[in-house]
């Protein structure tokens, strides 16, 4: 096969991996994601939902310092905190819908998290355990996808858990679905570990393949993807 | 086996690990930056004020009339139900009947005083309702009272006006929007568990407004106006959300 001198000279072509309006997306739910977080943990710390005896280091929560709070408002931090919480909600909520109504539109769910079964899952598993799972970019294995699903359904079920706490009287239909308020609280609380737990795992594996990094920020790579027609090793 | 620290990696990996770096640090020192005073600026908390105005108007906007508070059976209702307030249980305000005199203002026709045996001789209702707190705790107590919509009714009150203000023996004060005060499950409370209301928990009376949150529920009421000027609370001039709805 004979191709043309000067394309066998050019540079790789940038490959559009991540559109702008996902990247857009993926960085606004990452700062909602990060303020629901540390100011959860603030309103947390008043009277948690577990009867374990364990609260959030200050340093790590959001809605200033004590010292400041009390001087400037006469309160002692949970009023920040709270608004916080109540103000980063709308913008969680809404670019949360935005990116599922233009993942289903887009095909991106469709395309990029499926399909995912059980053997795949158990197969791509075990040979990531063994350290043997390559990644590409531009493709997801088979855990990769299942963390995804994982994730959104985590934040789903913390956005409705969260919303039938804000809410006992007017959504209670939807508190009664949690198993009443003190169970939703509990539910809310573990719907917020299951995506800290995403976090941890998303950043460590950001770690191990920063080119991920480059793309989500910049949209796309000199490095070709893996062709997604191309037989699996 | 030492294994050299920079592998034979192609440049271009070590460029994007040390971009990697240098975004992780930026994170971290807006992690740092948030943990430590962005709360505290100005500019942060008018933004943040602007929110929770955004947020009275959503409240009002979800609130319905015909949506009542879920009720619970007698045996729901906790046995030591909590005292709360910013001062301790001994200082609570002792009003005598004798002495009391609810003080009526603003927007309403007959602004006659009310005494303890006035208020008390009111058609009541009971419920045994989830009262909530804004720190996350809740206690199921039975509450019974006149509804605060029949007495508005009985004053002449301007129930086109925006706010009902109250002001309490023990200098607390607040304000809840008028279609709150007319909803069938915002009462007078003057009965806690069938007794009389006791001191604690706020003799003679309490506004009992389970479709907001506990700091919206008012002890030692001595007080009551309508306006259409917002007239704030204790709290939510301390940042908190003043519709706070459940």
């Amino acid at each position: 096969m004979t191709a043309p001198a000067q394309i066998e000279t050019a540079q790789p072509p940038v490959v559009q991996l991540h559109p702008l309006s996902r990247r857009i997306m993926h960085w606004v739910n990452a700062l909602a994601i990060l303020v629901m977080i540390a100011s959860g943990w603030r309103i947390y710390n008043y009277y948690p939902a577990l009867s374990l005896h364990f609260g959030f280091p200050l340093y790590l929560t959001l809605g200033g310092k004590f010292t400041v709070d009390e001087a400037m408002n006469n309160d002692d931090g949970l009023a920040n905190a709270l608004a916080w919480h109540f103000a980063a909600m709308w913008v969680l909520v809404l670019n949360f819908l935005a990116y599922l109504i233009v993942g289903f539109v887009s095909g991106h769910f469709r395309r990029d998290f499926l399909p995912v079964g059980p053997s795949a899952f158990m197969r791509d598993f075990f040979a990531a355990l063994r350290g043997r799972l390559g990644h590409r970019l531009g493709e997801y294995n088979a855990v990769q996808k299942v963390f995804y699903w994982g994730v959104l359904a985590a934040i789903l079920v913390t956005i409705l858990s969260g919303l039938s706490i804000w809410k006992p009287v007017q959504l209670q239909y939807l508190t009664w679905l949690f198993g009443g308020y003190e169970v939703a609280r509990v539910v809310h609380f573990f719907g917020m570990a299951a995506i800290v737990g995403f976090l941890v795992v998303h950043l460590a594996l950001t770690l191990l393949v920063p080119k991920t990094l480059v793309a989500m920020i910049f949209g796309g790579t000199s490095v070709a993807p893996h062709p997604r027609t191309g037989s699996k090793p | 086996m030492t294994r050299p620290i920079l592998g034979p990696e192609p440049i271009v990996t070590g460029i994007e690990r040390r971009l990697f770096l240098r975004q992780t640090l930026s994170l971290g020192a807006l992690a740092l930056l948030t943990g430590c005073d962005i709360s505290d600026q100005h500019g942060v908390q008018a933004v943040l004020k602007a929110m929770s105005r955004w947020n009275d108007r959503a409240q009002a906007f979800l609130f319905r009339h015909q949506v009542l508070a879920p009720t619970f059976a007698e045996s729901d209702v906790a046995r030591n139900f909590r005292y709360n307030a910013y001062f301790p249980v001994a200082d609570v305000p002792k009003l005598a009947a004798a002495d009391y005199r609810l003080e009526l203002s603003g927007l309403i026709a007959d602004k006659r005083p009310w005494s303890v045996a006035r208020i008390y001789s009111l058609p009541q209702q009971s419920q045994i309702t989830r009262h909530v707190c804004v720190e996350g705790w809740s206690v199921i107590g039975k509450w019974s009272g006149p509804r605060l919509s029949d007495f508005l009714h009985r004053v002449g009150a301007d129930l086109t006006a925006k706010y009902l203000g109250y002001q309490c023996a023990d200098g607390y004060y607040g304000s809840i929007d008028m279609a709150t005060a007319l909803h069938p499950q915002t009462i007078m409370a003057v009965k806690f568990a069938d007794a009389t209301l006791p001191a604690k928990f706020g003799y003679p009376f309490k506004l009992r407004i389970p479709t907001k949150l506990g700091f919206k529920n008012p002890k030692w009421v001595t007080t009551m106006y309508v306006t259409n000027r917002m007239p704030g609370g204790f709290w939510e001039d301390r940042g908190y959300n003043w519709f706070s709805g459940s």
